[in-house]
């Protein structure tokens, strides 16, 4: 077989690009969205209060029950239908936020419930009221515990944008696509994206082990 | 204070002249166990109440529902100045936090914040609750870890200190409140032996300059030592109570002569 340097030396460069404006500052976004939703969602399960705890385990329940693709082509070619007409990367941004929070809100409660009751008590004895202990005691220690799996749903979020290429966002993959479809060069091109998604990866894993190094810092080794 | 020093507070007549706290009726149940029925206690100022008895008996529950960490099913705890509590009728947060403002807890097993240094860990208290500010703050927070051996230690993390350390920080976190009156948990029960008396010294002095403390206790001796009165508690209510000397070399009751027989024999 024979391989098209000059095509894949090339299309390196637009595939990186669409990574860098549309891969990345989609991960990013629906990330931290995706992060304050699912707060929300693990202090509603955690509040003890049973409508609260209701409405997010059956958010959480619908969101992990069914396929990121099929929540995206509801939210981009379904909400038309009742005239929500939404551009792509609103869309994107919204569909990925919606299903990052469902995932990151039982990885967020977890590492809540994974926090000793005597941090609490040691909050509530010092005088701090529960939201206050909440935020000061308690999250930051659930932060460190989290990070390994939020980690995991991040990276696994890089990869997912890539399904926005079917709702016309321009990003890594799609550019992929275009080239792969005008070039017919498609076992290449493909490859290529696989690569730039796996050196995108690389960098965000060595990024969450210098992250746990440094929230680590106060744990007995 | 030696131990043939009576305070007026242990006297046969159980009311002292001048209680910080009071406590009537105190009931807790946890689902069908009833781990508390009707418990009265007074501590006067400066005083010191040991409370003693076997696993079980509720003497931690009575510390715990004194700072608000359990809801008494019933009951008075009463500061002097306030606030009073009745817990016969639904209590609002306002005022369990009133109730925890006068009194600081020393926990079994220290609680200290892992993710704060020894400094953060004792200035919380003061600068995020009481909005003091932190440059009066950290002094005061020096002198006390300097009062108790701890002096270079500020910056360390729990994880890094020994047991006895870090107990040593959790009573000086206590301390950085200025409560009315200090809690102790079994402060020595998760300490190898080797390193009780550090902090047992640490809680005589304070008894000795005056403190008013609650605490839960099974070092007999050391509650012999330090305590102005002694409770004995068995089944969730006060078998016994009086002046140390009393009830720990004289008990009155079979249950309290068995239990300080056990201790002290323990083979």
């Amino acid at each position: 077989m024979n391989i098209d340097w000059e095509l894949l030396r090339s299309s390196f460069w637009p595939i990186v690009q669409g990574g860098l404006t549309g891969t990345i500052p989609l991960s990013l976004a629906s990330f931290a969205i995706g992060l304050v939703l699912a707060l929300l969602l693990a202090l509603m399960r955690i509040s003890g209060n049973r409508i609260l705890a209701g409405a997010a385990r059956a958010y959480i329940s619908v969101i992990r029950g069914t396929p990121l693709l099929v929540q995206l082509f509801v939210i981009f070619y379904g909400l038309p239908s009742i005239g929500v007409v939404l551009e792509p990367w609103p869309s994107a941004i919204i569909a990925f936020s919606m299903n990052v929070g469902g995932y990151a809100a039982e990885v967020i409660r977890a590492a809540i419930l994974s926090v000793p009751k005597g941090q609490w008590e040691a909050g509530h004895t010092i005088g701090m009221a529960r939201t206050t202990t909440l935020r000061r005691i308690v999250l930051p220690q659930a932060a460190r515990v989290s990070v390994p799996p939020l980690s995991n749903t991040f990276i696994s979020l890089v990869k997912d944008t890539s399904l926005a290429s079917l709702i016309l966002v321009t990003e890594a993959f799609r550019v992929a696509q275009e080239i792969a479809a005008f070039s017919q060069e498609f076992l290449l091109l493909y490859m290529e994206a696989a690569v730039v998604y796996w050196v995108f990866c690389l960098v965000l894993s060595a990024g969450q082990t210098r992250l746990e190094k440094r929230l680590d810092r106060y744990v007995a080794h | 204070m030696s131990p043939t020093e009576v305070p007026p507070a242990a006297s046969a007549s159980g009311v002292p002249a001048d209680p910080v706290l009071s406590v009537e009726g105190l009931r807790k149940s946890f689902g069908g166990n009833q781990v508390l029925t009707s418990i009265d206690l007074s501590v006067q100022t400066g005083g010191v109440l040991a409370l003693i008895g076997p696993s079980g008996s509720g003497k931690t529950t009575v510390l715990r529902c004194l700072n608000g960490l359990e809801i008494p099913d019933g009951g008075r705890v009463a500061f002097a100045g306030g606030p009073a509590v009745d817990f016969g009728s639904p209590v609002g947060r306002k005022q369990i936090s009133e109730l925890r403002d006068r009194s600081a807890m020393v926990f079994q097993h220290y609680n200290l914040f892992p993710h704060m240094t020894v400094l953060q860990n004792i200035i919380e208290g003061p600068v995020q609750v009481q909005k003091r500010p932190r440059a009066e703050a950290v002094p005061e927070a020096m002198s006390l870890l300097e009062r108790v051996g701890l002096t270079g230690k500020e910056d360390q993390y729990p994880h890094q200190l020994s047991g006895g350390q870090q107990q040593r920080v959790g009573i000086v976190r206590a301390l950085a409140l200025k409560p009315s009156l200090l809690l102790f948990d079994e402060p020595t029960s998760a300490l190898d032996p080797e390193l009780v008396g550090d902090v047992l010294h640490v809680i005589k002095e304070l008894a000795d300059e005056g403190w008013t403390m609650a605490l839960v206790t099974h070092e007999l001796a050391f509650a012999r030592e330090v305590a102005s009165e002694v409770v004995f508690m068995d089944g969730g209510v006060v078998v016994e109570r009086g002046h140390p000397d009393q009830v720990l070399r004289e008990p009155q009751e079979e249950r309290t002569r068995q239990f300080v027989h056990r201790l002290l024999n323990p083979f």
